[in-house]
């Protein structure tokens, strides 16, 4: 594919992207592969495709919405002259579509919805969000960002991988099946009883149980890997932040996963065997199940956010030509968050549970917004008085601020028990939520595709149609979401197919906005399928970062450095070093020493 | 020990030319040294043991939260149960533990034959156990009806909560002795290897250690969940 660069020297190495010639043998090199970057690429394109099968259950949630569903009673003349009494239902937008494919004829509109909005959580959270950033740019770059040739266990990485698409494939099975219609969280008892004859709830469980192993064999890589393979001379505050962030989130993925393990086995064994440990006509507690769910699926959101936050990072620093502001305050909070992320799971069950446990819980929460804050500030800090360039990736980046301080700040009404009491299970904790794993995690994924798509494929992408696709991004996103906080705190409860009619222009409004969304998403396929296609060669280190990512050519070579990497500067040092394979005249040096 | 310092086995050449042999065998291309590789390798292993506390640490706290709101189920069910059958399965376990200790010793001192009938002698406690586990526990107990769940049939019980203690019970000890077998396998492999090959020795014993430190923490599962079970009331 791409050939060797002129300033290679002695070592005959390709990029790691070219391979055998032959479609059957490149097909047979990757699926065998043990190259961290090419697992990397194919989680990549693995939840991204999680991604599009979830949003499209998204749009079909949002298509459901924006008409009510109305049974009218018309009485009509027929041709013989009699009164007729007809009924006819408007707003069964789901069922229309169904029939039309053929499909779900026995269901109603309802029943559609609520598979369609279980099938968007369970991909969306097990599938794609979970797995998105560390397994893909994570397993991509967190080697190299450490100077070393891989990850500590290579074929454990590429085993997670085929985990995670065997687990996928549960998913797909149960969807096809007919789906499921428990919710992403899979409460007992409804979950144990409802659609007993049936597997689809034991394959979505088994599914995201799968999905666990990957997970924790993800994290377990990356925790020995950040130990034991940097680089001579990187020692834990050399690291990038964005491998602190994946070294916190690696550690929650390792601890808290295994919870999920044994609760979803449990589920499982509850279905086949009605062993009655989650249910309560023999005895059994479901609100223990509850427990057990979030005590890992709370902090599972750490594992969603930490690693965007660790993104969000690298961008700011690299496109404002800054040092980071706060590298310790940042590498810490990111431990911080996920300490504290263990203590907090209280607060989805406040109603579930003593008066004095809520309040205990209630007041650990707020313990999270401390080193959120604190990463807020430090990045708002380094962009003061930075060279900001205004490219994609830093637009996404600033927008992650705007939005994912939003999400944040309106967490905290969520973790005040007396207005969590009007709020929860409302349309506002749908809104809070997608602001921080949307506009968190979301936006800065697609920030650090950005940020690094020339290194991974060497192409650069068209700077103005990902600029447009960004634009769409933030305003379908704000359009969609804000205007869920209204619905919510007017009393739209989440998870209902109907709503009264005060609510319909909220709606058509969020439903308008998710159009936008996709069209968004859209135009960055096509930039980057242009991209790959036509793209023009990307040169080493575009946007004059430190890491050392950016020593490698573009895309790196199989072993990515042609000697190992011995770190003399620290990851940020943008006022004394000139960045590696660049023009200093581009990358100037500020003439006090970035003393201001 | 005299016996241990006279292993004098020959070694075929076919297994001395082997890249497989422990003499033969190299750090991966991504590791500066051999030890470095086996330190990640040791991490990695401690770091997936903290995964099986906590998957089995959901098992302990439902046993901790039905003992709380049914105590009366929770002291009948462990009268069910004859702590013989447990305290033998305990000894057993006990024992391999001990041996697969020793493997990783003898592999460090190049004594293959030794080395290699610790490793039997581990596999076979493995399956001792679970013949014990099989024949003497379930094989009795669910027939008789008690069974977890819905299938518990038993006309004795003396509290309406019983089913659940023997879903607790056949939950727990079924997941452990599903670790049990995955043991067997792991140290069948490591033997399989050791004859084939002898592919361990002074400078090349990972797989052993690690089997031995998983086999470890089955042991110390086990070694919670029998007083557990067998002997509180």
């Amino acid at each position: 594919m791409s050939t060797l660069d002129a300033n290679a020297g002695h070592h005959d190495e390709g990029s790691y992207l070219s391979g055998p010639p032959g479609m059957m043998a490149r097909i047979w090199q990757w699926a065998t592969t043990v190259d961290h970057k090419k697992i990397g690429v194919m989680y990549l394109f693995a939840v991204l495709t999680m991604f599009f099968i979830g949003g499209m259950a998204a749009m079909a949630v949002r298509y459901d919405l924006l008409d009510p569903i109305r049974t009218q009673t018309v009485e009509t003349l027929n041709a013989a002259g009699d009164l007729e009494t007809t009924t006819i239902t408007t707003g069964e937008s789901l069922k229309e579509i169904m029939s039309g494919l053929g499909m779900g004829k026995d269901l109603t509109e309802s029943q559609i919805y609520n598979r369609a909005f279980t099938l968007h959580g369970a991909v969306m959270v097990f599938m794609f969000i979970v797995p998105s950033i560390p397994a893909s740019l994570g397993n991509f770059f967190l080697p190299i960002m450490l100077g070393a040739k891989d990850v500590a266990f290579p074929r454990l990485n590429l085993l997670s991988w085929y985990i995670y698409v065997f687990g996928c494939l549960f998913g797909i099975m149960s969807i096809l099946l007919g789906g499921v219609d428990t919710g992403w969280t899979f409460y007992t008892p409804y979950s144990t009883s409802t659609d007993a004859d049936h597997w689809r709830v034991v394959l979505m469980v088994m599914a995201a149980f799968i999905l666990g192993f990957s997970s924790i064999l993800t994290g377990l890589n990356f925790v020995v890997t950040v130990h034991k393979l940097r680089a001579p001379g990187m020692g834990w505050f050399d690291m990038p932040l964005m491998i602190w962030a994946l070294y916190a989130t690696s550690i929650i993925q390792v601890l808290a996963t295994p919870v999920i393990g044994i609760t979803l086995l449990l589920l499982v064994f509850e279905r086949i065997m009605h062993i009655g440990i989650f249910d309560p006509a023999m005895g059994g507690d479901p609100v223990l199940y509850q427990h057990f769910f979030w005590f890992y699926s709370h902090p599972v959101v750490y594992v969603m956010i930490l690693p965007a936050m660790g993104i969000i990072s690298e961008i700011l620093a690299v496109h404002s030509r800054k040092h980071i502001f706060g590298y310790r305050a940042i590498a810490f909070s990111s431990l911080g968050i996920a300490g504290v992320s263990f203590l907090v799971w209280g607060h989805h069950i406040f109603t579930a549970m003593g008066e004095l446990a809520a309040i205990l819980f209630s007041g650990l929460t707020f313990l999270v917004a401390i080193p959120t804050a604190i990463k807020v500030f430090n990045w708002i800090a380094t962009l003061y008085k930075g060279s900001i360039v205004i490219n994609t990736s830093m637009c996404y980046a600033l927008m992650f601020l705007f939005t994912f301080s939003i999400g944040g700040l309106t967490g905290l009404p969520l973790a005040t028990l007396a207005t969590d009491l009007h709020l929860h299970d409302s349309y506002y904790v749908v809104a809070h939520f997608h602001y921080v794993m949307m506009g968190g995690t979301v936006i800065a994924f697609m920030g650090g595709i950005h940020h690094w798509w020339p290194k991974m494929f060497g192409k650069m992408f068209n700077e103005k149609g990902a600029m447009l696709g960004m634009a769409l991004v933030f305003i379908g996103f704000n359009v969609t979401f804000f205007t869920q906080f209204f619905l919510g705190t007017q009393g739209m409860p989440r998870r209902y197919a109907n709503y009264v009619d005060e609510f319909q222009t909220l709606h058509q409004i969020s439903t308008y906005g998710s159009w936008i969304l996709l069209a968004g998403f859209l135009v960055h396929l096509v930039v980057f399928v242009v991209s790959l296609y036509a793209g023009k060669k990307a040169p080493a280190n575009p946007w004059g970062g430190l890491t050392l990512e950016w020593e490698c050519e573009s895309p790196p070579i199989e072993h990515n450095f042609h000697h190992e990497p011995i770190v003399k500067h620290g990851p940020y040092d943008f006022e004394s070093v000139v960045p590696p394979h660049c023009d200093p005249k581009e990358f100037p040096l500020p003439e006090n020493g970035g003393h201001h | 020990m005299t016996m241990i310092e006279t292993d004098t086995s020959s070694v075929p050449a076919r297994i001395l030319k082997s890249p497989k042999h422990w003499r033969n065998r190299k750090a991966a291309s991504h590791w500066r040294s051999g030890d470095e590789e086996f330190d990640a390798a040791k991490f990695g292993m401690w770091l997936f043991l903290s995964t099986e506390v906590l998957l089995f640490a959901g098992i302990f706290c439902g046993y901790a939260v039905f003992r709380l709101l049914y105590p009366e189920a929770w002291a009948n069910g462990s009268h069910y149960l004859d702590w013989r059958f447990g305290a033998a399965n305990t000894a057993v376990l006990l024992l391999s533990s001990w041996t697969a200790a020793n493997a990783v010793r003898l592999a460090q001192l190049d004594k293959q034959f030794w080395f290699k009938v610790n490793l039997v002698i581990t596999i076979v406690c493995a399956l001792l156990f679970l013949f014990i586990k099989l024949k003497f526990e379930y094989m009795l107990k669910l027939p008789a009806g008690k069974a977890p769940g819905t299938f518990f049939s038993y006309p004795m019980a003396h509290d309406p909560h019983e089913p659940l203690w023997w879903s607790l019970y056949y939950v727990g000890t079924g997941i452990h002795a599903f670790h049990v077998i995955i043991g067997a396998i792991i140290f069948a492999v490591v033997l399989w290897r050791a004859v084939r090959y002898q592919s361990y020795g002074p400078t090349q014993y990972t797989l052993v250690e690690n089997s031995a430190l998983y086999w470890h923490i089955v042991d110390l599962i086990w070694i919670f969940l029998f007083p557990l079970l067998y002997l509180i009331h």
